[in-house]
């Protein structure tokens, strides 16, 4: 069996962000650049599944759609402990395109299990991984927080609005990871990140695909008026703001 | 040309959310001289359907089967794929919650319309069609441009208004052919949260952090809920030390929510944090640190012990509830 973990490559959270060409280009200069959060959870449970398998899982790969700029952060993928990684060189223009350029190498080279992460972090659009199911025609299982295997089955529950499921599906799905999926990321290791020098990384050059949105104009939300003040000793002064004021109660 | 606007179900009722759809929907349909659609999937009553009519929308399509009681993301995008090309639709609306979030996606591939997913506000531009949503755990906002003839929009909650205007409800029932294939995946086992106000859906959430102490003390952030009708939540240490379920932390690692109102209380306002909810509308931050961060995210503010503050708090909303 052989699992496909996709990694976005976002900026920290917590780094300023900046726009620059009247507001219309992300400014990248001094970025801090990470593995998606949920990606890296997947990752980890991934490895997990992989440990528990008794060899039944042979290989876990990470892919990117990406420049070359994003090797590093591939690189520590590849340190925590996926086996390979694929980057397909094109700039990640839109969900759609991301999904479609990964849905060709896929169809190639078939996984198992795909997982992707709920959403990434910079345009929060919880949107690659169902396209990519969809592309493949394979069923997708979304907000997954607990993914196990036992034999050929595997189960997983998923959280719905207002509740909790449990699932079973067959190989091959794709699972779209949230919060639970692993408790704390693995970190690279010193032997990691030597052996990951030596890891595999294969560049797969893009297809012709459109793009369906662009981003066009960023704003930084307008500052904050000051935060009012309220003494604790008259509490009930806050009740009138909320009602009077910013009337929410 | 039309509108189709997916209302979901919860055991068979609508929620604020569904009216907000619609209102949504409406708006836009009027703004391109068009009709609006509402599309419902699974068991609800025509009494209930007709309840959308209050909301302006004329046309109601319910697609009734037993296999579509729960979310099966295929099998429902195939739905929605289906009715939005029979009923001629260029725009499609679902809610960012976590079934929309399960759906636009393979709806998308589908009818290749590109997405703007949490949308803030009606579309600033029909050409292009320019669609508002935030970006960057909320630290910017982005206009984004679809370009493909069908468009579809996933609302973010608590971000458009509910507009009332009744009229008539035409109810269609139909059926769907479905394929085997769509159904691939079985659920096992529902567990339903009963009797509490889900975070997602929370108009008010009330919050701790680990300023509140320990497990013991939540019963003043469940009392204060109780009163506002509010969802609890609680920062990642907390649900870490296992003082509150998983389900509950909010921030870049938890849930992303847009209440009304924020109550945090003994939350130091750590930038993770506030990924997950800097969007609310108005924040309200207790804390006894003149220069927690928080503060600087935060609307109105109270410097103070939240275990005084708590219950002074409770005391005066009482109070307020009960001068009416
Ligand atoms: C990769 C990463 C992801 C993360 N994701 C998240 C996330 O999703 N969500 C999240 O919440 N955190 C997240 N964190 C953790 C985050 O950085 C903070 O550590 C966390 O939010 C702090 O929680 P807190 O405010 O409850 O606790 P603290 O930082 O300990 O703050 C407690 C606050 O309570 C106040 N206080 C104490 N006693 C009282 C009292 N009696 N009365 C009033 N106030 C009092 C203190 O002044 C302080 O401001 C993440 C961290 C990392 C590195
Ligand atoms: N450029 C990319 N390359 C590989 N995977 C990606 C890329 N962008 C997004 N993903 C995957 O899709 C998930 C959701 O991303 P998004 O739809 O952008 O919110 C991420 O957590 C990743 O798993």
């Amino acid at each position: 069996m052989k699992i496909l973990v996709c990694i976005s490559n976002v900026p920290d959270t917590t780094t300023k962000i900046k726009f620059v060409d009247n507001n219309t280009k992300f400014d990248t200069n001094g970025i801090q650049w990470i593995i998606n959060p949920w990606d890296e959870l997947a990752l980890t449970r991934a490895l997990q599944l992989k440990e528990e398998s008794n060899g039944a899982i042979e290989k876990i790969t990470v892919i990117n759609v990406g420049l070359i700029d994003s090797e590093p952060t591939i690189r520590k993928a590849l340190a925590i402990g996926a086996d390979d990684a694929i980057r397909i060189n094109a700039e990640p223009l839109d969900a759609y395109s991301v999904a479609a350029q990964m849905a060709e190498v896929i169809k190639k080279d078939p996984y198992d299990i795909i997982m992707a992460g709920i959403e990434s972090s910079d345009y929060n659009g919880s949107l690659v991984g169902g396209m990519l199911a969809e592309f493949l025609d394979i069923p997708s299982v979304s907000s997954v927080s607990s993914l196990n295997i036992d034999g050929g089955n595997v189960e997983l529950s998923r959280e719905i609005s207002g509740g909790k499921e449990i699932l079973e599906t067959k190989v091959p799905f794709l699972a779209i990871v949230q919060k639970g999926i692993a408790i704390d990321p693995r970190i690279p290791s010193m032997r990691g990140i030597m052996m990951a020098r030596k890891k595999p990384l294969n560049v797969s050059e893009p297809i012709e695909v459109d793009s369906l949105t662009e981003y066009s104009v960023y704003e930084l939300p307008k500052p904050k008026s000051k935060c009012k003040m309220v003494d604790p000793e008259n509490v009930k002064e806050l009740i009138d703001l909320l009602h009077n004021e910013a009337k929410i109660i | 040309m039309s509108v189709l606007i997916f209302t979901e179900n919860w055991d068979g009722k609508f929620k604020k959310l569904s009216y907000e759809l619609i209102s949504y929907g409406i708006e836009i349909a009027k703004k391109l001289n068009t009709s609006a659609v509402a599309l419902s999937i699974g068991n609800v009553e025509d009494d209930e359907l007709k309840v959308l009519g209050k909301y302006g929308i004329k046309k109601v399509i319910s697609v009734k089967d037993d296999r579509l009681n729960n979310l099966v993301n295929q099998a429902y995008a195939s739905v929605i794929s289906d009715v939005a090309g029979k009923e001629n639709a260029d725009i499609v609306i679902l809610s960012n919650n976590y079934s929309g979030k399960a759906l636009a996606p393979g709806i998308s591939v589908k009818l290749k319309a590109g997405v703007v997913a949490g949308a803030i506000a009606l579309p600033s531009s029909f050409d292009p069609f320019t669609v508002s949503k935030m970006t960057f755990t909320g630290k910017a906002d982005t206009k984004i441009i679809i370009k493909s003839a069908i468009k579809i929009i996933t609302l973010s909650q608590n971000s458009f208004e509910v507009i009332e205007s009744p009229t008539d409800v035409n109810i269609e029932n139909i059926s769907i052919e479905m394929k085997d294939a769509d159904f691939q995946t079985e659920v096992k086992d529902v567990q339903k949260i009963k009797g509490k106000i889900i975070l997602t859906d929370a108009e008010v959430v009330v919050s701790g952090g680990r300023g509140m102490k320990s497990a013991e003390h939540w019963g003043e952030i469940e009392e204060l809920a109780e009163l506002l009708g509010a969802a609890t939540a609680c920062s990642r240490p907390v649900s870490d030390e296992g003082w509150r379920p998983h389900e509950e932390h909010t921030g870049q690692t938890g849930k992303i929510i847009a209440p009304n109102l924020y109550i945090a209380c003994g939350i130091s306002g750590a930038i993770q944090h506030l990924a997950g909810v800097a969007a609310s509308k108005c924040i309200v931050a207790i804390n006894k640190d003149n220069e927690a961060p928080i503060f600087e995210s935060a609307d109105y503010g109270i410097i103070g012990d939240v275990h005084k503050v708590l219950p002074e708090l409770i005391k005066a909303v009482k109070d307020f509830k009960s001068e009416g």
